[in-house]
C-alpha cells in the first residue's frame, strides 16, 4: 500500500473537446492515495468524462493525466493500474457469476486452483459466498452490484472508479450499499473514484469531494468544509439547503469585514468566512439549521431576531419553517428537531428566533 | 493552442478512422457492384445500341423520338434495326403506366388491408406473443416466391379453386375470368407484399406510448376519435415507410405479370428483359429502366412531400 | 372481448397469406397430371420422379452452392456494416449505409440488368459466381437489418469493462462481442441463405448457361406435365424454408435474451 498522503492521480489543465463542445475546461487536480474521493456535480458537468479520462476511455484534447507518477497519455485502458464499476454494472451475461469475477485473471499466471480460490474470497468479500455458479442475468440490482465491485477488486487495482455505481438501487437498498462501500474502501486500502450527483451520497462517503460545474471544478475540499464555507453561491445551493438574505458590504480591516445584512443588521465577519465572487450583489448564506426558533424561557447565546412563520411542513422528525425575519422580504427555511413536548407553531405564529454570526457565509 | 486542434483532430480522426475502416468492406462491394453499375445504366441509357458492342455517342433518341441500332459494314456504320423510344413506342409508354397504375394500386390494397393486422398485433396480442405473430405472418413472405405466384393462377384460374368454390355454391352460372388480367397481377403482388406493409406500420404502432391514447380518451373523444386524432398520426411515419417499400420494388416486378399476367398484364420488367435478353438492346433496356425509376422516385418524393409534417412531428 | 373483430379479421387475413402454401402438398400428393380440382386420389409419385431429373438435380447443386456463398459472404460483410453503424460515428455514414441498404427497396430487375451491363462490358461471363455477386448485393441489407439489432443490444460498457479488466480489442471481439451476438449471426446465415436460394431474377439474367432451382422451376411451368413434380419438390422446399426460418427465429430470441434485452419482434 502506498502511503497516505502520496499523490495516485494528478490533472494537469485537462481539456476535453467533442467537436465544438468543450466538455472538461483546464481541470487541475489531485487525488490522494488511499482516499475516498468522490466527483460530484448535475449531469452534462463532466464528473463521468473525468473519470471516463483516468480509466482510459476517454482521451483529452490537452493537458497530462498522471496515475502514480505516471503520464497516462497514449496507455490503453486495458494496461492502465485503474478498474471501474459501470454505471450499468456491465456484467457479461452470457458468463457466470465466478466467470465474471474472475473474468480479468485470464493472463494471470497463478495456477486454475489459485485463481479459483481468488474468485472465492473475492465473492466472499462482498458477501456473494456460494453465488458462483449462478447464472449472471438471474441476478438482482444490488448482487449484480456486488459481482461488478469483486470482478474489479480482484485483480488489486491502484484505483477503482465507481460510476454512479447506486443510482439504479433504491433508496434503502442505496443506503446500505453506502456503507458496505464505506467498509470495502477501508479494508482494502485502495483509492476509490466515485462519480455521483447526489449530494447526500457525496458527502457520507467520501474523504474529499470535486464539486463540478461546467467542466470545471468549482471547489475541491473534505464535506465539512464543502457544507460549512461553499466558496460560491453555486455550490452553496448544490449541496443542501442554504438560505441568502440581500447584504451591504460597509468596510473592510485588519481581516474583519462589517456588513449589513438584511434583518440580522450590522454584523462582523472573518475573513475566513468570506467566500469567492458572486455576480448580484453580496449576500450573506446560512444553512437552515444553524437558526434556532426560542420558545418562551429561552435565550439566544449569540443574536436573537424577530421573525414570522409563513408556512409549516412537519416531517416527523423535523419541523421544516418558512419565515420572514422582520425587515427582510427573504423567504428563510429553518429547521428544527422536534424534541418531546416542544409545540409545533402555526402560520402566521411570531417567533423569536436565536443564530450566530459565526455560522453564515459572506458571498460578495 | 496548436496542440490542442492537433490532438483534437487527431481524436476525432480516429473514431471516424475505425468506423470507416470497419465500414470498408462492405462499402467498397455496394459502391463497385451497385453504385457504379447503376452509374453504368444511366451512362448506357444515353449511348447508341450497335451490333454485339455499344457505340459511346451521345443521344436521347432513347428516351424520345425515332432511334436505331447500328451495325458496322465496311467501316461505315449502318443503320439495322430502326425503334422508337421509351416514351415515343407506344407499347413502352403503356407498359410503364400500367406499371405505375399496377404499384399505386397494389400500395394502396396492400397498407389498407395491412393497417387492422399490424394494429391487432400491436395493441391487442399479449406482449409474449406478438413476435410469434409476426413470425406466422413473415413466413409466407420467405417461401418459394414463384411457386406461391403460380398457385395464385390456380386459385384465380378459369377452372381455379375460386371458380369451382363458387359454382358449387351456385353463387355464379359461368366461371369469372380473373385469370390473365391486371387484377390478378394486382391481387397475386398484394400478397407477395403483405408482410413489408405490416411490419414497418406495427413498429410505428409499438412506439406510441400507450398513455397518450389514455390521455385522449380522458380528454373527452371517443374511442374512433381517438384513433383519428391521436393513433393514426402517430402511426404515419410507419405508413409512409410501408407506402415506399410496398410502390418501389412492386414496379419492377417479373414474375407476377409473366405467370398470372398475360397478354393485358405485363409490365414493365418484361420489357426491360425483353431488350436486354432476346433484343441485345442495352440502351434501349437500360432507357425504360431508368424511366420508370424516375417515374417511381418522383412519385415517392411527391407523396413523401405531402406527408413531411408527419415526419417533422416524429423527430421532434 | 375487445378486439374480437380485429382478430377475425387478421385470421381471416392469414388464410389469404397461407391459401397458396396450403394448397401446395394437395397438388403434390394428387394423382393427376393436372393442378386442378377436383382431387383424384392420393399418390407419392411425383416425388419419386424428382429423383430421375438429372437438370433438377444440377439446378439443386448450383442454388445450393450460390446460397451457402450468398449467405456467408454477406453475413460478413454485414457483420462489418452492422457493428460500423451501431458503433462508430464517421463521414458519410448515412450515404453509404443508404447505398448498403438501397436493394431492400430497389427493384431486383433493376439490379440485375445493372449488374448484367457492367460485368458484361468488362468481359466477365456469367457463371454461377456472377450469380452470388449479385445476390450477395440483395442479402447483405437483410444481414445487417438482423445484425444491427443484435449489436444494438449489446450495451457498450460491457465492451469498455473487458478492456478495462485488462483484454485488448481483439480478445475481446472473440471472448464478449461474438459469443453475445452469435445468435444473430447464425440467424442471418439462415434468413440470407433462404433469400438467395429462392431468388428468381437476377439468377435469371446472371446465371448465363447455369441454371438454378428458381430458373428451373419457371422453365418447367411450360410444360403442364411436369407441374405436378414442381408442386412436389415445392413442398419439400416450402418445409425447407419454415424449419430455416423457425431455426432462424429460435436464434434471434435466444440472443436478444442472452443480452437481456427487450424482443421488439420481427427480422425487419
Amino acid at each position: 500500500m502506498t502511503s497516505e498522503k502520496s499523490t495516485m492521480i494528478e490533472f494537469k489543465d485537462v481539456h476535453k473537446y467533442y467537436g465544438d463542445y468543450h466538455a472538461l475546461r483546464g481541470i487541475t487536480a489531485t487525488i490522494r492515495a488511499g482516499e475516498f474521493f468522490s466527483l460530484l456535480g448535475p449531469s452534462g458537468c463532466g464528473k463521468t468524462t473525468l473519470l471516463r479520462t483516468i480509466a482510459g476511455f476517454e482521451g483529452i484534447s490537452s493537458g497530462v493525466v498522471m496515475i502514480d507518477g505516471k503520464d497516462m497519455e497514449g496507455v490503453p485502458a486495458n494496461v492502465r493500474p485503474t478498474n471501474m464499476v459501470f454505471q450499468s454494472y456491465a456484467i457479461f451475461p452470457h458468463l457466470t457469476v465466478a466467470q465474471n469475477v474472475g473474468f480479468g485473471l485470464r493472463k494471470d499466471p497463478r495456477s486454475k486452483a489459485e485463481k479459483a480460490q481468488a474468485v472465492t474470497e473475492a465473492l466472499e468479500m462482498v458477501g456473494l459466498k456460494g453465488y458462483g455458479d449462478r447464472a449472471a442475468h438471474a441476478l438482482s440490482g444490488g448482487q449484480r452490484q456486488r459481482v461488478a465491485l469483486a470482478r474489479a477488486l480482484i485483480l488489486k487495482p491502484k484505483v477503482l472508479l465507481l460510476d454512479e455505481p447506486l443510482s439504479a438501487l433504491d433508496k434503502k437498498m442505496r443506503e446500505q450499499m453506502q456503507m458496505e462501500l464505506i467498509k470495502l474502501q477501508r479494508q482494502v486500502g485502495i483509492t476509490f473514484i466515485l462519480v455521483t450527483h447526489d449530494q447526500e451520497e457525496a458527502l457520507v462517503m467520501s474523504d474529499r469531494i470535486a464539486v463540478m460545474f461546467d467542466g470545471e471544478v468549482a471547489q475541491l475540499a473534505d464535506p465539512e468544509t464543502l457544507y460549512r464555507r461553499p466558496n460560491s453561491r453555486k455550490v452553496a445551493d448544490f449541496i443542501g439547503t442554504m438560505n441568502f438574505l440581500p447584504a451591504k458590504i460597509l468596510s473592510e480591516s485588519g481581516g474583519m469585514v462589517e456588513v449589513e445584512a438584511e434583518g440580522f443588521g450590522k454584523l462582523s465577519l472573518s475573513a475566513e468566512q468570506v467566500s469567492g465572487a458572486n455576480s448580484g450583489g453580496a449576500s450573506v448564506g446560512f444553512r437552515p439549521e444553524t437558526l434556532t426558533i426560542l420558545f418562551d424561557g429561552q435565550t439566544a447565546t449569540d443574536r436573537e431576531s424577530m421573525a414570522v412563520v409563513e408556512e409549516v411542513v412537519y416531517y416527523g422528525d423535523m419541523t421544516y419553517y418558512d419565515i420572514k425575519l422582520d425587515g427582510s422580504a427573504a423567504a428563510i427555511r429553518l429547521s428544527m428537531r422536534n424534541v418531546f413536548g416542544r409545540p409545533v407553531l402555526d402560520i402566521g405564529a411570531r417567533a423569536r428566533v436565536a443564530w450566530s454570526a459565526g455560522a453564515l457565509v459572506l458571498f460578495r | 493552442m496548436a496542440v490542442k486542434i492537433t490532438r483534437k483532430q487527431r481524436f476525432r480522426g480516429s473514431e471516424a478512422a475505425n468506423g470507416l475502416a470497419m465500414i470498408s468492406p462492405t462499402a467498397f462491394y455496394a459502391i463497385l457492384l451497385l453504385a457504379a453499375p447503376l452509374a453504368m445504366i444511366f451512362l448506357y441509357s444515353f449511348w447508341t445500341d450497335g451490333y454485339l458492342t455499344i457505340i459511346h455517342q451521345f443521344q436521347l433518341c432513347n428516351y424520345y423520338g425515332p432511334c436505331a441500332s447500328y451495325k458496322e459494314v465496311d467501316g461505315i456504320l449502318q443503320p439495322t434495326q430502326e425503334y422508337l423510344g421509351a416514351w415515343s413506342d407506344p407499347l413502352t409508354r403503356t407498359l410503364m403506366l400500367r406499371s405505375l397504375y399496377v404499384s399505386l394500386t397494389v400500395t394502396a390494397v396492400t397498407v389498407i388491408l395491412a393497417f387492422p393486422v399490424a394494429y391487432f398485433v400491436s395493441f391487442y396480442v399479449e406482449a409474449s406473443r406478438k413476435s410469434l405473430w409476426l413470425f406466422l405472418i413473415t413466413i409466407p413472405f420467405w417461401t418459394s416466391y414463384l411457386i406461391r405466384v403460380f398457385l395464385w393462377k390456380v386459385i384465380i384460374g378459369y377452372n381455379g379453386v375460386i371458380n369451382t368454390g363458387l359454382l358449387e355454391l351456385g353463387l355464379i352460372s359461368e366461371p369469372l375470368s380473373i385469370n390473365y388480367s391486371i387484377n390478378a397481377v394486382i391481387i397475386t403482388l398484394a400478397h407477395a407484399y403483405a408482410p413489408f406493409a405490416i411490419l414497418p406500420i406495427f413498429v410505428a404502432l409499438e412506439k406510441i406510448d400507450r398513455s397518450f391514447l389514455e390521455a385522449g380518451r380522458d380528454l373527452g373523444e371517443s374511442p374512433f376519435m381517438t384513433f383519428i386524432r391521436v393513433t393514426l398520426p402517430l402511426a404515419m411515419p410507419g405508413v409512409i415507410s410501408a407506402v415506399l417499400i410496398v410502390f418501389i420494388p412492386t414496379i419492377g416486378d417479373y414474375v407476377t405479370p409473366l405467370l398470372v399476367g398475360g397478354p393485358e398484364g405485363k409490365m414493365v420488367a418484361n420489357m426491360i428483359e425483353l431488350s436486354f435478353k432476346k433484343l441485345d438492346n442495352y440502351p434501349r433496356g437500360a432507357a425504360i429502366a431508368i424511366s420508370s425509376m424516375a417515374m417511381v422516385l418522383g412519385v415517392s418524393l411527391l407523396f413523401l412531400f405531402l406527408n413531411r409534417r408527419f415526419l417533422k412531428g416524429n423527430k421532434a | 372481448m375487445k378486439g374480437g373483430w380485429f382478430k377475425s379479421y387478421t385470421i381471416v387475413y392469414l388464410v389469404f397469406l397461407y391459401a397458396p402454401i396450403l394448397l401446395l402438398p394437395l397438388f403434390a400428393f394428387n394423382n393427376a397430371t393436372t393442378v386442378a380440382f377436383p382431387l383424384e386420389g392420393f399418390t407419392t409419385k411425383w416425388f419419386g420422379q424428382l429423383w430421375t431429373e438429372p437438370a433438377l438435380h444440377k439446378a439443386l447443386k448450383n442454388s445450393l452452392i450460390i446460397a451457402v456463398s450468398s449467405a456467408v459472404i454477406s453475413t460478413m460483410l454485414g457483420i462489418f456494416a452492422a457493428r460500423a453503424s451501431t458503433r462508430y460515428r464517421f463521414p458519410f455514414k448515412a450515404p453509404l449505409m443508404g447505398l448498403i441498404m438501397l436493394p431492400l427497396v430497389l427493384p431486383e430487375v433493376i439490379v440485375a440488368v445493372a449488374l448484367l451491363a457492367v460485368l458484361l462490358g468488362l468481359g466477365v461471363s456469367l457463371s454461377i459466381f456472377t450469380v452470388i455477386l449479385g445476390h450477395v448485393l440483395v442479402c447483405t441489407p437483410f444481414a445487417i437489418a438482423i445484425l444491427s439489432s443484435a449489436f444494438q443490444s449489446l450495451d457498450q460498457s460491457l465492451e469498455e469493462a473487458s478492456y478495462d479488466l485488462g483484454e485488448s480489442a481483439v480478445s475481446t471481439f472473440r471472448l464478449i462481442i461474438l459469443p453475445l451476438v452469435m445468435p444473430g449471426i447464425i440467424s442471418a446465415l439462415l434468413i440470407t441463405f433462404t433469400i438467395s436460394l429462392d431468388e428468381f431474377i437476377i439468377a435469371f439474367f446472371l446465371a448465363g448457361n447455369e441454371n438454378t432451382l428458381p430458373v428451373y422451376i419457371l422453365g418447367q411451368f411450360r410444360f403442364p406435365q411436369n407441374i405436378p413434380v414442381i408442386m412436389a419438390l415445392g413442398t419439400i422446399l416450402v418445409c425447407l424454408s419454415i424449419a430455416l426460418l423457425a431455426t432462424a427465429e429460435y436464434f434471434r430470441r435466444r440472443g436478444i435474451a442472452k443480452t437481456g434485452g427487450k424482443d421488439t419482434g420481427g427480422f425487419l
